[in-house]
């Protein structure tokens, strides 16, 4: 069945990035368009609206059988549901496929297993794939935890088995501790996700953040190399590149085979991404997840490689086969990405909604800015805070660096704070310059370089 | 008798209890001391406490939970 009309199931500025690449296709688009989001830019953009609820996102964007509707009702033949929301909900991807939809993404059994961390693990494990030295499967209480953790060796990290982005992790530095954390784990476990299962992991106490981008078409699967994001503040990813400069060329290579024998072991389908912890002293690399869907950051790894991964996640669902070859994908240059969000860096990133009174985007070689911004958009409150990704690539990582430095200053958005102060304070300090950081360097840093309050006449304003 | 109004300090999603399935912090008729919780206000994933500032009865909610509410809005009001 071919695709002529692609219901986002998304909003933000990855909804503008799934318009962008379904018109290039020839696609009609329709925008699920919740109460607060008339105004965005993607409902702006998009052949058609429609309305799927309140604002809030659990009866609206997290509602599945609200946008599956809407998406029928709206005559579309395919459902592209962007990151975080229904992106990696299983049952939403059968309940699209099962109303006789395509939908852009891995089968509803690809995300269900790789969505599942401990069984995510089990894969890489058969698949050849260094993983974190853990335990096997879910640890029953804290008896199975001292063992196991006995095994791998502390400190541990203690994982809920549902969760995600950083949530539900804890520390253990001995028995004692891990047996008065996993109570209290299993009770925040069920809470937060409705189901208690943890599992264990050897913390590695300075890690880099590197992550492969691969693309398949259910048989075959390429890497488009990796991606370094160790800069994070609360565990969210703030300031991303491609490629990790701290990779030699022979560690590189056996980055990127690894996460291709898995995703073809899975016959993964569309775009996807394995994360892993490198630990730069001993060189070793290990598995940690995987993310069955487009990911922030993809627009540096679109940089260094030229190719279009949301266009070919469009391509592939509509039974393209993939017809890019491993040896046809080349690494040019370098890509710095800085998340540009709804943040006053100045007082402790509060979440700062408003109406963008002016915007100036930098622009010029090298520069791309995804966004949802535009002069006279009052961003709602209700949502993510992110409002878009400046993107600077160059010939190599000092040059662009300098470049996004550059950009930065071009950058203007007035009538509400941003986290751009931030990103100009990355990108003139020396170690990152140096490309010396792990994945708890941020939170340090900003600890001994706290971002000053803005002058009164640049409280409202980041430049 | 007063009934004093207590206001959205900021905009977002209000809610009435901790978490979902979790008791309210307040309903109708119940007493309330200065400093108590009223419910929260969610704004880009970071949550903000209501706080009240006057003691009283708390005689009536303006909102819903999960409610999307502007900066000054009335979320309920307190017989003081």
């Amino acid at each position: 069945m071919a695709i002529s009309k692609v219901f986002v199931a998304n909003r933000g500025e990855i909804a503008v990035r799934i318009i962008r690449a379904a018109r290039e296709l020839g696609f009609a688009t329709v925008q699920a368009v919740s109460a607060a989001d008339g105004t965005m830019l993607a409902a702006r953009l998009a052949d058609e609206t429609v309305s799927v609820g309140p604002a809030h996102a659990t009866k609206s964007y997290l509602n599945k059988q609200v946008m599956v509707q809407a998406a029928i009702d709206s005559g579309c033949d395919a459902v592209h549901p962007g990151y975080g929301f229904l992106s990696e909900n299983a049952e939403f991807a059968e309940m699209v496929e099962a109303a006789g939809l395509v939908f852009i993404g891995p089968t509803p059994d690809t995300i269900r297993k790789m969505g599942d961390k401990a069984r995510a693990r089990q894969e890489a494990m058969a698949a050849g794939v260094p993983t974190v030295p853990g335990s096997a499967g879910l640890v029953e209480d804290v008896a199975a935890a001292i063992l196991a953790a006995r095994e791998i060796g502390y400190p541990v990290m203690i994982k809920a088995s549902a969760g995600g982005g950083g949530r539900g992790i804890r520390v253990a530095r001995d028995a004692a501790e891990l047996a008065t954390l996993i109570p209290q784990a299993t009770g925040e476990a069920k809470a937060a996700f409705g189901d208690g299962g943890l599992y264990l992991e050897r913390f590695i106490g300075k890690a880099r953040h590197i992550e492969v981008q691969i693309l398949g078409d259910g048989t075959h699967a390429i890497h488009l190399f990796e991606r370094e994001c160790s800069l994070q503040r609360r565990r969210q990813k703030v300031w991303e590149e491609a490629p990790a400069a701290c990779l030699r060329p022979d560690q590189r290579e056996a980055l990127c085979t690894s996460a291709v024998r898995l995703a073809e072991r899975v016959g993964y389908r569309g775009a996807g991404t394995l994360e892993y912890l490198f630990d730069e002293t001993t060189g070793e690399f290990f598995f940690i997840e995987m993310n069955t869907r487009i990911q922030v950051e993809h627009p540096v790894t679109e940089m260094i490689t030229g190719i279009d991964l949301v266009r070919w996640m469009m391509r592939i669902a509509n039974g393209e086969p993939l017809t890019i070859h491993q040896g046809d994908v080349r690494l040019n240059g370098h890509a710095v990405e800085a998340r540009i969000c709804a943040e006053d860096p100045a007082l402790g990133f509060r979440p700062s909604p408003g109406t963008v009174t002016a915007l100036e985007v930098p622009g010029g070689m090298g520069i791309r800015f995804d966004t949802m911004l535009y002069p006279g958009y009052a961003v709602p409150p209700f949502y993510d805070s992110l409002l878009g990704k400046l993107v600077a690539h160059d010939e190599t990582r000092e040059a662009a660096i300098t470049r996004m430095a550059r950009a930065l200053r071009e950058l203007r958005v007035e009538g509400l704070p941003t986290t751009a102060p931030l990103h100009q304070a990355l990108a003139a300090d020396p170690d990152v310059r140096a490309g010396v950081f792990h994945t708890r360097w941020l939170e340090d840093w900003l600890a001994a370089h706290p971002l000053g309050s803005q002058t009164p006449n640049e409280a409202d304003t980041s430049r | 008798m007063t009934v004093k109004t207590i206001q959205a300090p900021l905009p977002g999603t209000f809610y009435r209890s901790a978490s979902p399935g979790e008791p309210v912090f307040k309903s109708v008729g119940d007493a309330v001391a200065v400093g108590d919780t009223i419910g929260l206000i969610e704004v880009m994933k970071s949550f903000t406490s209501v706080i009240a500032e006057e003691a009283g009865t708390l005689v009536a909610f303006h909102v819903e939970n999960e409610d999307a509410v502007m900066a000054g809005q009335p979320l309920c009001d307190i017989d003081a």
